[in-house]
């Protein structure tokens, strides 16, 4: 330790002995001193005019106080709009002009406090250039040998060199300890369930209606596929979302956007024929980005648009991705009608829905 | 004072206000007068199935339409769409907005200065829906914006606020298109796009937001359209990207501004 600093002292030496190192050094490195930046020195003192003119003096002083009563001002003021904007009907606006009034006498009282101290600096108070010399800051060569003795002292004392096995075990404790820490992390995910199950899976299933989206909570009726008309837009949860033990993170999961295409435009794979029903077909709402709600419908198009990350799907090409960040298609919701004429689906995704995760099947 | 009066008095000469009092009789008669003129034109009744009119449509549809959506509205190969079964709320639509007859083609139509009286845009509507049944116009009692303001709002932030912003201040879509602001559109437009669906905007039908909650959703813009914005600057309600561009141009323009002010020299 004693050495070390020792040897920085003597790196400080060097720096100091640069200037006479120059003539030495071999041509085209060198740099000249006579091309070193010459000491400016200090600008000549250039007095204000407040400094020159009394009139000026008088009026900055003026400016001073002026703002520091006006800051008085702004703050009675912003005690009187409390009195006489009170926020009582419950009126929106009332809300609003209580919020502008309160507001800007605070503003002024405050920015007015602040703009007058600046002001009050530099026009009034004493204006002289001094320099404060820069010392360099180690300490002496006693005092550092002396602590580095302290060290030394408090290593042999403690025998934290010698005692190999306990200090090399005192390092392990400190790497294991935060261990348990991460491991809390764990306790974040669902408890004893798999949450790679929980992912997987959505609320869908053989026979689930497809009912509107009524917002929050609420599902509302189911929807009959003569209702749906060439050109529609449904937002979609499954008609059992209500029974669900967490219901909004369910539907977050199950949300479908229901679009009936007109057949002659709908593009599809022998083995995902049976999955639509008269044109109508049904994706997962959730972005296979970052999870978005992907809603903007474009009729002519049939472009769905990510209003996040500019992600595009076709729909009518089983929302193939045709712009944009997202990987992977929206997943496809198997549909067809019972007996009523009622929309249900026929399984739940057959892939997850969502962006990817660790252990996602493809 | 007094002498001056006495001689313009005298002389005949025009007081000096008479130009402004001119001015203004001149402004209140002929405001009064186009008031009265387009609110006439705004209240004309049209039997939608009087042949007459159907006829007159007609005539309208050949000069003005026709070149596109062909003869007898059955569209062209590259130019319009048929136009058989799209019903007369379409018609009320794309041209009582000024969208038809397209200006140019381009990635949407524009809303432009209406190019038809109202009875003329009847009239083409009539001839239209004439064709083959579909979406008529709707009855005014839907219209008045006297529904649910709440209920509305709900429909709108699950049906359209992702197209038409929350505060239907209108949004971009792909490629040069746009869903447009509904601030200040008219209750008979806002339902018969909502009908039939214009340009890219999905079809809601009467099966999937009945016409009571159509009035719900008109009422909810017509709320949001009147209310003061709470917040004091709405910044048009664009959101983050209007909110930042403000906060980084003016906001940190005058946090600049300050520190110059501070750091600099006295004079």
């Amino acid at each position: 330790m004693a050495e070390e600093a020792k040897n920085s002292s003597g790196g400080s030496a060097a720096v100091v002995a640069d200037g006479h190192g120059v003539e030495t050094a071999s041509v085209g490195t060198a740099v000249l001193s006579s091309d070193a930046v010459q000491n400016p020195g200090l600008p000549p003192h250039r007095k204000r005019v407040t400094d020159l003119d009394p009139k000026k003096e008088k009026n900055a002083e003026r400016g001073v106080y002026g703002l520091f009563y006006l800051s008085i001002v702004g703050s009675l003021g912003a005690v009187l709009a409390y009195m006489f904007f009170p926020i009582e009907s419950g009126d929106a606006s009332e809300i609003r002009l209580h919020t502008i009034f309160v507001g800007s006498g605070m503003a002024l009282a405050l920015l007015a406090i602040g703009i007058g101290a600046v002001h009050w600096g530099k026009a009034l108070m004493y204006d002289g250039e001094s320099i404060d010399l820069r010392h360099p800051v180690a300490s002496d060569e006693p005092t550092r040998e002396a602590s580095a003795e302290v060290f030394k002292v408090a290593d042999q004392e403690s025998g934290f060199s010698r005692r190999t096995l306990v200090r090399n075990s005192l390092f392990g404790a400190l790497i294991a300890f935060p261990l348990p820490g991460i491991t809390l992390l764990r306790g974040l995910a669902p408890q004893d369930i798999d949450p790679v199950e929980v992912l997987r899976h959505t609320m869908w299933d053989k026979g689930i209606r497809l009912a509107r989206d009524n917002g929050g909570h609420k599902v509302g009726e189911a929807i009959r596929a003569a209702d749906v008309t060439i050109g529609s837009v449904f937002h979609v949860v499954p008609e059992n979302l209500g029974q669900a033990k967490d219901v909004l993170n369910e539907k977050a999961k199950a949300v479908v956007l229901l679009i009936r295409l007109d057949e002659k435009d709908l593009k599809e794979t022998p083995e995902k024929e049976s999955w639509s029903y008269n044109g109508i077909v049904a994706y997962s709402k959730v972005c296979t980005h970052v999870g978005c709600p992907v809603a903007l419908n474009e009729q002519h198009t049939h472009h769905l648009l990510c209003p996040c990350h500019q992600s595009q799907f076709d729909v009518s090409d089983e929302a193939k991705v045709v712009f944009g960040p997202a990987k992977r298609p929206l997943p496809q919701l198997p549909i067809t009608v019972d007996d009523e004429g009622y929309l249900i689906a026929q399984s739940d995704f057959n892939e997850p829905v969502g962006p990817s995760y660790w252990e996602r099947l493809k | 004072m007094a002498r001056a009066k006495k001689n313009s008095a005298k002389t005949g000469r025009r007081h000096p206000l008479a130009t402004a009092a001119l001015l203004a009789v001149g402004l209140l008669v002929t405001g009064a007068a186009y008031a009265g003129f387009s609110q006439t034109a705004a209240t004309a009744e049209v039997d939608l199935t009087s042949p007459e009119v159907i006829e007159a449509g007609q005539k309208l549809f050949a000069a003005n339409c026709a070149t596109c959506h062909g003869m007898n509205a059955e569209g062209t190969e590259n130019d319009g769409p048929t136009l058989i079964g799209v019903g007369a709320a379409s018609v009320h639509f794309q041209v009582g907005t000024g969208r038809m007859p397209l200006a140019f083609t381009g990635p949407q139509g524009m809303v432009k200065p209406v190019q038809f009286t109202e009875e003329q845009t009847l009239q083409m509507a009539a001839y239209v829906a004439s064709l083959a049944p579909g979406p008529g116009l709707p009855e005014t009692q839907y219209l008045q914006g006297e529904g649910d303001v709440a209920r509305g709002g709900e429909l709108f932030r699950i049906n359209c606020a992702m197209c038409h912003n929350v505060a239907g201040a209108g949004g971009a879509l792909t490629q040069g298109k746009w869903a447009p602001s509904l601030s200040g559109v008219e209750a008979t437009h806002i339902y018969n796009a909502m009908v039939t669906g214009p340009q890219n905007m999905p079809v809601f039908s009467d099966a999937n937001i009945t016409p009571e909650q159509k009035s719900d959703i008109i009422t909810y813009l017509k709320y949001i359209d009147e209310k003061p914005s709470i917040g004091g600057f709405s910044l048009g309600s664009l959101g983050p990207v209007a909110e930042g561009l403000f906060i980084w141009v003016i906001g940190l323009g005058a946090v600049v501004a300050l520190t110059v002010w501070v750091t600099s020299k006295s004079n």
